[in-house]
């Protein structure tokens, strides 16, 4: 029989009640914010990246879910110092292993809305300087 | 807090018409607190359209056989049904659709934007309108240039009234209000409303999605112009939804859809329609599931819509109590069950809606979480989300009890 502690697990509650690398990022490389239309879960993630193309900084802004904002907080934690090729190659599977829980599709949304809005900041980026 | 001896309803017999309740989710009773999303079927609407599929299954109206006669029986008595369920005067007043939505939309399209609704016309909702009475009267606003009006929300979930009256004016042409609110459960004094919009000469369109399901319905008293509501809310099978209009609104309304069923005659670049209620179910209908929205409406009247009302206040009442009282938990709408159908919105200190729901899953309890398609509501009381508990016929107070017991179980993990 799953528990409730199966999805809620001591760290995915840690990283929900603690958020790492929460807040504004001024001189944010990129940035951009989307929102889960089902559940209304937010998430806005900046992007810092040096001169040798690393990111050197992230940050991430929201409110939803335990999952959700969980999700955002680990996801800074795998980006800091990855060269940005890395970091937008970075695939679903990485985060939910991080995550080390099993979810349902509904709640995987809320667990890849981070790295969906990571994606989109670079690549939104990209597109507008091209 | 001890409990009434006796509900008003038998909900054990209740509960075992019921197949789907009689399954465990996760090894777990199944409470089933989500009926203003959809209801649960008895077995006898289940076996009414199995009936249909497996002895008589034709297409209505017009086969000269056996079947076919059978089947047009059937679904138009089902119409007869759902017109003495809400004390219409004809069968002819009532128009089957797919949904309340499109319902609403037939509405919006057929009497706002194709009908005489003037570049300018005022259209006065309210901020507490499902999405589903919303966009509709978007679309009117987009192309046809009328002006759209809302009546805002108190904070304790009822109506501005005197907003209303403020609001009302010789420009306005629909009046468009829920009778009851998905989720403050509110519900709204339409008959005053429409009273009013007569006053000004306007029509009022009612949706009465969660409020035909749980509570007596009587047209002829509430006097609206047009008034929706959904099979599936109400113990049928969903892809059914109703139209109730007045005779000469429904004359001034325009079909959505054209095709078969709808026409009189068609020649090549033209056609007249047939006459109302048939004008606007062009296509084969959703013959199955009229005739199982019929054997729901049998249900209902079996019980009595008085005794479901009374069911369901009691057990409103003492989810008010029970869970209300719960220290960090904040619940939302009337707090007075005569103005409160049987859903429960509510949240928990530092456990988002999704959370909670997540974590009731588990102990086998289906509530709802998230805008409940009311996102202008939501930014009104400024909330990201809510979760919802909503009841029905087949609940008891115990439901109630494990519902509870799940917001303690929720507040540990998030303590």
């Amino acid at each position: 029989m799953p528990a409730a502690s199966d999805l809620y697990q001591e760290q995915i509650l840690d990283h929900y009640k603690h958020p790492k690398n929460k807040g504004p990022l001024p001189g944010a490389t990129f940035s951009a914010r989307d929102t889960n239309p089902l559940c209304g879960d937010e998430v806005a993630f900046h992007l810092k990246v040096d001169r040798s193309q690393r990111v050197s900084d992230v940050r991430f802004e929201g409110r939803g879910c335990a999952i959700s904002q969980a999700s955002a907080s680990m996801l800074t934690t795998m980006l800091k110092g990855l060269p940005l090729s890395e970091a937008e190659a970075l695939g679903d599977d990485a985060l939910v292993k991080k995550l080390g829980i099993s979810l349902s599709a509904v709640r995987l949304n809320c667990a890849l809305l981070p790295l969906h809005v990571m994606r989109l900041a670079v690549r939104e980026k990209k597109a507008a300087s091209t | 807090m001890a409990k009434p001896a006796k509900m008003l309803l038998n909900v054990p017999a209740i509960k075992a018409d019921f197949p789907i309740l009689q399954r465990k989710v996760r090894d777990r009773r199944l409470v089933y607190l989500d009926s203003a999303a959809t209801s649960q079927k008895p077995k006898q609407v289940i076996d009414a359209t199995t009936d249909f599929y497996s002895r008589y299954n034709a297409n209505v109206h017009r086969a000269i056989y056996e079947l076919g006669e059978e089947a047009t029986r059937e679904y138009e008595g089902a119409r007869e049904k759902v017109a003495a369920f809400i004390g219409a005067k004809s069968p002819n007043e009532i128009v089957f659709t797919k949904s309340t939505t499109e319902s609403l939309n037939l509405v919006a399209y057929g009497y706002g934007l194709k009908g005489k609704l003037q570049k300018g016309d005022e259209i006065l909702g309210t901020v507490m309108e499902h999405h589903s009475n919303h966009v509709p009267w978007h679309f009117v606003k987009d192309h046809k240039g009328a002006v759209l009006k809302y009546v805002d929300v108190n904070d304790d979930g009822t109506l501005k009234m005197e907003q209303y009256d403020e609001l009302l004016t010789k420009r306005t042409k629909i009046v468009t209000v829920a009778l009851c609110s998905n989720v403050l459960g509110t519900i709204n004094p339409v008959k005053e409303i429409a009273k009013r919009a007569h006053e000004v000469g306007a029509v009022c369109v009612v949706d009465a999605a969660q409020a035909a399901p749980h509570m007596p319905i009587d047209v002829q008293d509430l006097d609206a112009d047009f008034l929706a509501f959904s099979g599936h809310k109400m113990l049928g099978p969903t892809g059914i939804g109703i139209l109730h209009g007045k005779p000469e609104a429904l004359e001034a309304t325009e079909p959505l859809l054209g095709g078969g069923e709808m026409i009189r005659e068609v020649h090549l670049g033209r056609a007249s329609w047939n006459d109302v209620p048939y004008r606007f179910e062009g296509g084969t209908p959703n013959i199955a599931g009229a005739i199982g929205l019929g054997a729901a409406v049998d249900y209902l009247t079996n019980l009595g819509m008085e005794s479901v009302r009374a069911h369901e206040m009691e057990i409103t009442q003492y989810a008010l109590d029970k869970i209300g009282r719960i220290n960090g938990v904040t619940t939302y709408g009337p707090k007075d069950v005569k103005k409160k159908a049987g859903v429960l919105a509510f949240t928990i200190d530092n456990a988002h809606p999704h959370d909670v729901a997540s974590i009731l899953d588990v102990e086998g309890i289906c509530i709802r979480s998230g805008h409940h398609c009311a996102q202008p509501l939501m930014e009104r009381y400024d909330l990201p989300a809510t979760a919802r508990a909503s009841f029905y016929v087949y609940n008891d107070l115990e439901d109630v009890d494990v519902l509870a017991a799940g917001i303690k179980k929720v507040q540990e993990v998030f303590a």
